[in-house]
Formats: structure tokens, C-alpha cells, sequence
């Protein structure tokens, strides 16, 4: 090294050109159609006549050097050397010649890599750090997608399901893990505990008042020293102090619970695109495994399948089939907790003599 | 373990080399160990594979079965960066320290994660995947995700020291800084026009044109909070635009959609009447399809509202038209702090043809985010900013005018002043007779 500091360069996003596979180079812009000639496999046509099919790889999103250069390895040998990754952390590799396919998939399978994540199918769980690297979760992440796509591997390597299935984890209630049609979300259930010794210290008390979302937090003097004190009447248990004032601890081992929330959608097909709504909370946060998240996962996927209709999402379904019967079907236990009171809370409300029996 | 043994264990997922390089012995990982079983790929075994290799991840394990046993997370926030840049890098420091305050787990007493932009639409040739799984592993743990939930290539674990290293070299051979903090975040775009016939624009053109006209407001977080971009060729909106990004670029056409006649008749054919009707007509959300008695599809185009449904089943015989471009939503965001907001439309459509056409895009960017840091309150998200004064408000700082497209129903409450009415409404009609 030498003694000037380096300079960075800002060169931004890189150009994806340099590193994309020639073929989509070559009809960039002009692709024709596409079909799904197997579970796992995309075929797409470009208006050239040229046409390339693309094997979809679950992972485990966190790769080390032997991860890398084993599939690389795989992909150098039995595609084109060329990969580009879903938003859910799938490997997607293409090859020009059909007769590759086959034997792609069977290197990813012997080296214990899950092929599918493609149509009406449970692709990978998209998902947040958790207690590998984050600063404020109340649960992990990697363990909880490990311990479900174990649960659920089946209905990722098949396209059984009615339409496709997202599903999301989130540590905190901020929810980086984002809209799923399942999403399995951290839950406070206790005002924060406050480390009044430190507060002073640590945190920029005006910003923290102002982070809360109810005004529960106001400034005081707790034993003489500069701090923050919650009304606990009023407070959400979100945890939104929490980030800029770690002293106000939220997390907890007993009381962090999660939550399951379903029905979110981002894509505009057919509906519009929806949030995901509660379902089910107090759910035991039980390292390792999460089994009662697992089960309570699979009786909603198991009723969403024998029940919906083919194209329908979990959202789309239950508009269809209506709430009462979703709590029904799942047997789920519903709450005065599912009755939206957040600000323009009542349009979420029967306006109606719309009623199933 | 996987009950069946692999063909080649040496090439597997489950592989654990014999030979230990790393000098600090295993801690104990009961809980952990129970996450190497099943058919998923184990991301514990991979740490593990890892912790042979060096002591940060000996000891990294070491404090994730901590968390793991007492339900709890330990890393806490610091400020670490690279010469040049203010953002970028997520600083994580162990809490977990014996009575002398000295760490118990010292060799991953500092756990900093880089956070890199990827290729637009997340391209890589496997030379490159190696040569930064290689810088990684000479400067940091070794331990890559891909990708965080923002976008970015996640480098997870080094210390402050080596952080400017790492830096140097992947900047050196092509690769930028993300963003953290109140700042433009990394941006992200689907695979569109490289390969899907659904695209109907340059993603990766937009993504890149927008995110890299923001360098400095990326590098350098002095921004209300955070802002993101991100670029979904068509409605399908792979890239969850509408409600994770704050300026959400979304293809779509404005002419009619193609039908191929011959390829619908095929599709009755093979799938029969019945499914056609009940899978592709009788979904379409404003009944714009109909199938006729020759076994082709009439398309009231007038009354399409692009939401891809039928060209999603029919893949072969419908398609977006031909005059393409973008329709634009601002204010997309997760629950913090007043509760969840989609983007809403401030731009029905943008044609993005010519250079003229992506610098007008470029410019709109411009005066949203200088409209918003100008006028946010602290840690408040553009949609926030709308929600708090009012679209109309919002647009006028923007310069733009209102669009009927930019609403779902029209007004219901009558507590509003309509002074300048007779104005406004000779407004609507100049723009109406300009085109």
C-alpha cells in the first residue's frame, strides 16, 4: 500500500453486457415467447429463431469459495459459463442446446442443489440477515428459509401449487423480508426495556421521540440522568426506537413472538397489487427448527391448494372465498387483533350485506 | 446428513474437508448442527466449510450458536468507511464481552458487511463469480450473499482494516460501493429485455441511467432517508417496485396488444374451450377478452388495463404492443413510520425512445429528490412526504400536472375549497386540446 489514500472510482452500476450470456446479447429486445417444458426449466424463443433454456437453482443465498467454485464448476462445465441470480437468491443458467438441459440439472441435483422455483411452484423464501449480521432481530433467518424449504422442498422441485407462492421472513417489524404471500414476521409483544444508564450516551433523544409512531416516547430524568420513558398504554411494541436507541431493548427471548401475514402480491396480473394481511400471531419463536411456523405454513399451503383456483394467488383466493371461510378452512382462531385500527383503518371494514353463509 | 450418500461427496453440498487450516478450535454448535440435516443446502455447513479455513468464522459460529441458545442478537452499529465515501459499508461490532468487557468471541469481534452493486438485471459470468469470491476470501470471511433484500451483493464479515483493502481491489476490476444510510440506495432491475419477450423496455438502461446520475447522493447519505429506484419491464413487476421502491419504473404499451389469431386457435385446441374461458377471459379483471365461435380472441384494447394476466397464460399467442414505454409510481415502502404505502402513479406513461426521452426521466428523478430533501421531515420516505402534504401539493413542487390516471376514484369528501375552479378546468381543457 502506499501512503496516498486511493482514490474510489464511482463507476456505479455495472454494465451487465460484459457479463451476460451472448445469446441474450444478441436478441436483446427481441425475444418471441416462452414456455416451461419441465418444472425447474424456462424455454425461451427469440424472434431470430434462437432460443435457450434456462435451469432454475435453489441456494442457500450465503455462497463461501467452495459453494462458488462448485457451481461455477458445474456451470463452466455443463452450460456457458454464464449465470445471473432471481430477486429470491435462484441461480438461473442457460444453455443454447437442449440436449445440455438434462444434464445440467443432474449435476445441480447430485451436488445437492434443488431444481425448480419456476410457475405454480413455492420458490425460495426471500429474507433478511437475522442473528448473523444484523444489529436488531428478533430471530434468525437463515435458520428459519433453511428449516422451511426443508419442509417444503417437495413444492419447490413440483409446480402443484394453483399460481405461484412468495414467501417471506422478516426479523423485525420493519419487515425487510418485504409483501409475500406468506410472510412469517417477527412480532413484539412487550414495550421496550429501557437501559437508562446508557441512553443519554447512545442516543439523539429528540430523533427517538420522533421515530415513534404513536408519540408513546417523551423525554425524562430517570435517576438523575437524561433518558426516555414510554407510556406503555400507548405503546405498539413495534420496535421502531429500537434502531436509533439500542437501549431501549426490544427484543426478547420470550415475548418476541412471530406473526404470519398472507395474501401480498406485487404483481398487477389480474387484481391490483395487494399487502399481506394478519393471519396468525404469538407463534412460538423456536430455534432451531421453527416447527410451529412450519406446520402452521403448511395447513395454509395444503388449503390454498385443495381450495383456490388455477391463476389464483393467496390473495386473490381469499378475496374470493371471503375471510370467515379462510379462518374456517385453516382453523385458525380469529381475533379482535385481525380488526384493522390503524389510521383509515375502516376501510378495511364490511360496508355491506355482503355475507357468506 | 443426506440419508443417501452422494455420488461424489467431494462435490456436494454436505462436503466438509478433512483437514482443518483454521488454528482455533470448534465451539460447540448443538442447536446449529440441527440446520446441516434435510434437502434444502445447509447454509450452516457452508459456515462450517468456512470455520476450517479461518478463526472468524470459528468464532462467528461460535456467537450464532450464542444467539441461537438465548434467542437473542448481539452485533451493534459503528461507523466504518472507505476513503472517499460516507456509506456503503454495514459496521457490526460483537456485544458479547466477558466482565473485563474483553469480546468472547475475538476473532469476529468485528463483522463488517460491504455492500456492492450488482450488474443490472444480476448478470455474471462464472470468471468473474470466482475472481470476487477470491478477493473476498484474501480480504474477509469468505462469506457472499446474493443478494440482500435491497440489491446488493452482501460481502459479510471483515474487519475495519481490511474493509478499504477489499474495496480497492473489486473497485479496481469494476465494482461500486451500494448504498446505506439516508442516501440513494442500489437499485435494482428484472432480466427484461435480455430474455423475456414480456419486456417492454431497457431496464437495465433506465436502472443504470437513474442510479449512476445519483452517485453522490449514494456515497455520500445527506438525504432526508432512503430512496430507491427500481426498474420492472412489465406489470408481472418482478422487481416488486410498486411496494418496495420509491420511484418504481414499470414497462407497458399504449397501442393495442399483438394477437397471434392462429397461435389462440392452437392454444383452444390443445388446452379446449372450457379452459380458455374459465383461465383467460373470465379472469381478465375489466372483461376486455371474449372468445369467439372460430376459436379466436376479440380484445376490447380500450378497456385493457395491462396487467398482464392473459399474456402471462398465453404466452405464445398474446403479447404487449408495440408502442412502448414506462409508467412511473412514486412513495413505495415498508410499515415504518405511518404504515405501509404502495407507489401510486404520478407518470401514466413515458415513452423512452430517444436520448431526449431518458434525460427527461433523469430530470423528473432530479426534482423529486430535490423537492423531497428540501421539504421532507427527518427519516421521512418520499411516500410519506405525499402522504403528509398532499399529491397535489407534491406534484406542483414537481411541476407536474394532475392526470385522472393517477387516481382509483375521484373525490368523496366535500370539505375542500374550490376557489379557482373555472381555472383549473380551462387547464384541463388546454392540455386536452395540446395533445
Amino acid at each position: 500500500m502506499s501512503d496516498q489514500p486511493r482514490f474510489p472510482i464511482e463507476s456505479g452500476v455495472p454494465d451487465p453486457f460484459q457479463y451476460m450470456h451472448p445469446t441474450y446479447i444478441k436478441n436483446f429486445g427481441n425475444w418471441k415467447y416462452h414456455e416451461r417444458p419441465r418444472p425447474g426449466v424456462l424455454h425461451h424463443v427469440a424472434k431470430s429463431g434462437d432460443e435457450v433454456w434456462t435451469v432454475r437453482v435453489g441456494t442457500q443465498r450465503q455462497l463461501g469459495p467452495y459453494e462458488i467454485n462448485l457451481l461455477c464448476d458445474i456451470i463452466d462445465k455443463y452450460a456457458d459459463g454464464y449465470v445471473r441470480f432471481t430477486i429470491r437468491s435462484n441461480m438461473e443458467v442457460t444453455v443454447t442446446d437442449e440436449a445440455k438441459v438434462e444434464p445440467l440439472i443432474q449435476a445441480f441435483e447430485d451436488a445437492g442443489y434443488p431444481v425448480g422455483g419456476t410457475g405454480p411452484s413455492v420458490t425460495m423464501i426471500s429474507h433478511t440477515q437475522g442473528w448473523l449480521h444484523c444489529d436488531i432481530p428478533g430471530t434468525d433467518a437463515s435458520g428459519v428459509v433453511k428449516a422451511l424449504m426443508d419442509e417444503l422442498h417437495d413444492e419447490f422441485t413440483t409446480e402443484q401449487m394453483p399460481n405461484r407462492v412468495h414467501i417471506t421472513t422478516s426479523c423485525c417489524q420493519i419487515n425487510c423480508g418485504g409483501q409475500g404471500d406468506i410472510a412469517i414476521n417477527v412480532q413484539h409483544t412487550k414495550p421496550p426495556k429501557i437501559n437508562h444508564d446508557l441512553v443519554a450516551n447512545v442516543c439523539e433523544r429528540p430523533s427517538v421521540v420522533a421515530r415513534c409512531p404513536v408519540a408513546a416516547i417523551r423525554p425524562a430524568m430517570v435517576n438523575g440522568k437524561p433518558s426516555l420513558e414510554v407510556d406503555e398504554k400507548k405503546c405498539i411494541c413495534c420496535g421502531a426506537c429500537f434502531p436509533p436507541c439500542p437501549p431501549m431493548q426490544i427484543n426478547d427471548p420470550d415475548h418476541s413472538k412471530l406473526a404470519i401475514w398472507i395474501g401480498g402480491k406485487h404483481s398487477n396480473a389480474r387484481s391490483k397489487p395487494m399487502f399481506h394481511k394478519l393471519v396468525a400471531a404469538g407463534v412460538p419463536n423456536n430455534p432451531p427448527r421453527w416447527p410451529e411456523v412450519s406446520e402452521m405454513v403448511k395447513k395454509i399451503l395444503s388449503v390454498y391448494k385443495d381450495d383456490a383456483k388455477d391463476w389464483e394467488r393467496i390473495g386473490d383466493w381469499v378475496e374470493r372465498i371471503g375471510w370467515p371461510r379462510f379462518f374456517e378452512l385453516t382453523e385458525l382462531p380469529f381475533t379482535k387483533f385481525h380488526v384493522e385500527n390503524w389510521r383509515g383503518g375502516r376501510h378495511a371494514l364490511n360496508a355491506s350485506a355482503h355475507i357468506r353463509f | 446428513m443426506a440419508e443417501q450418500t452422494p455420488k461424489n461427496p467431494e462435490k456436494h453440498s454436505t462436503y466438509l474437508p478433512k483437514e482443518k487450516h483454521s488454528t482455533k478450535p470448534f465451539h460447540k454448535t448443538p442447536m446449529l448442527d440441527q440446520l446441516e440435516d434435510g434437502p434444502w443446502p445447509s447454509f450452516v455447513i457452508g459456515l462450517k466449510r468456512l470455520a476450517m479455513e479461518n478463526d472468524m468464522m470459528v468464532d462467528l459460529l461460535g456467537q450464532l450458536e450464542h444467539s441461537y441458545e438465548t434467542r437473542l442478537g448481539y452485533w451493534k452499529g459503528g461507523t466504518v468507511s472507505v476513503f472517499g465515501y460516507g456509506g456503503g459499508i454495514i459496521p457490526r461490532f460483537t456485544e458479547l464481552a466477558d466482565e473485563d468487557g474483553k469480546p468472547l468471541f475475538p476473532e469476529s469481534k468485528e463483522f463488517h458487511t460491504v455492500r456492492v452493486q450488482p450488474p443490472a438485471g444480476n448478470h455474471y459470468s462464472t470468471d468473474m463469480l470466482r475472481q470476487l469470491s477470491n478477493s473476498w476470501d484474501k480480504y474477509g470471511s469468505g462469506l457472499i450473499a446474493f443478494h440482500g433484500q435491497t440489491g446488493n451483493i452482501m460481502f459479510i464479515g471483515t474487519t475495519t482494516e481490511k474493509t478499504q483493502d477489499f474495496f480497492d481491489e473489486i473497485n479496481g476490476y469494476g465494482w461500486d460501493l451500494g448504498g446505506a444510510g439516508p442516501c440513494v440506495r442500489t437499485g435494482m432491475s428484472c432480466v427484461g429485455a435480455a430474455r423475456c419477450e414480456q419486456s417492454c423496455a431497457n431496464e437495465q438502461k433506465i436502472h443504470r441511467l437513474l442510479v449512476n446520475n445519483f452517485l453522490d447522493d449514494m456515497h455520500r447519505p445527506a438525504l432526508p432517508y432512503k430512496f430507491k429506484f427500481k426498474v420492472s419491464g412489465c406489470p408481472n413487476d418482478c422487481m416488486n417496485s410498486i411496494q418496495r421502491s420509491d420511484f418504481a419504473v414499470i414497462g407497458t404499451w399504449r397501442d393495442d396488444m399483438n394477437v397471434d389469431q392462429e397461435e389462440v386457435k392452437k392454444f383452444v385446441a390443445d388446452k379446449g374451450r372450457d379452459y380458455v374461458v374459465e383461465n383467460v377471459v373470465n379472469l381478465c379483471p375489466t372483461n376486455a377478452l371474449s372468445l369467439n365461435d372460430d376459436d379466436t380472441l376479440n380484445v376490447d384494447n380500450r378497456n385493457c388495463v395491462r396487467c398482464m394476466h392473459c399474456i402471462n397464460v398465453m404466452t405464445k399467442a398474446l403479447s404487449p404492443g408495440n408502442d412502448k414505454g414506462v409508467t412511473i409510481l412514486l412513495g413505495g415502502k415498508r410499515t415504518l413510520k405511518i404504515g405501509d404505502l404502495m407507489g401510486t402513479v404520478i407518470v401514466p406513461f413515458m415513452k423512452l425512445e430517444t436520448e431526449e426521452d431518458y434525460e427527461r426521466i433523469v430530470e423528473l428523478a432530479e426534482e423529486i429528490i430535490d423537492f423531497w430533501a428540501e421539504n421532507a421531515l427527518e427519516h421521512e420516505r418520499v411516500g410519506e412526504t405525499i402522504d403528509r402534504i398532499g399529491l397535489v401539493n407534491f406534484l406542483e413542487g414537481i411541476d407536474l400536472e394532475v392526470d385522472p390516471h393517477m387516481i382509483s376514484e375521484s373525490r368523496q369528501s366535500s370539505y375542500i375549497r374550490m376557489d379557482k375552479w373555472d381555472e383549473e378546468a380551462e387547464k384541463w381543457k388546454e392540455r386536452q386540446a395540446a395533445g
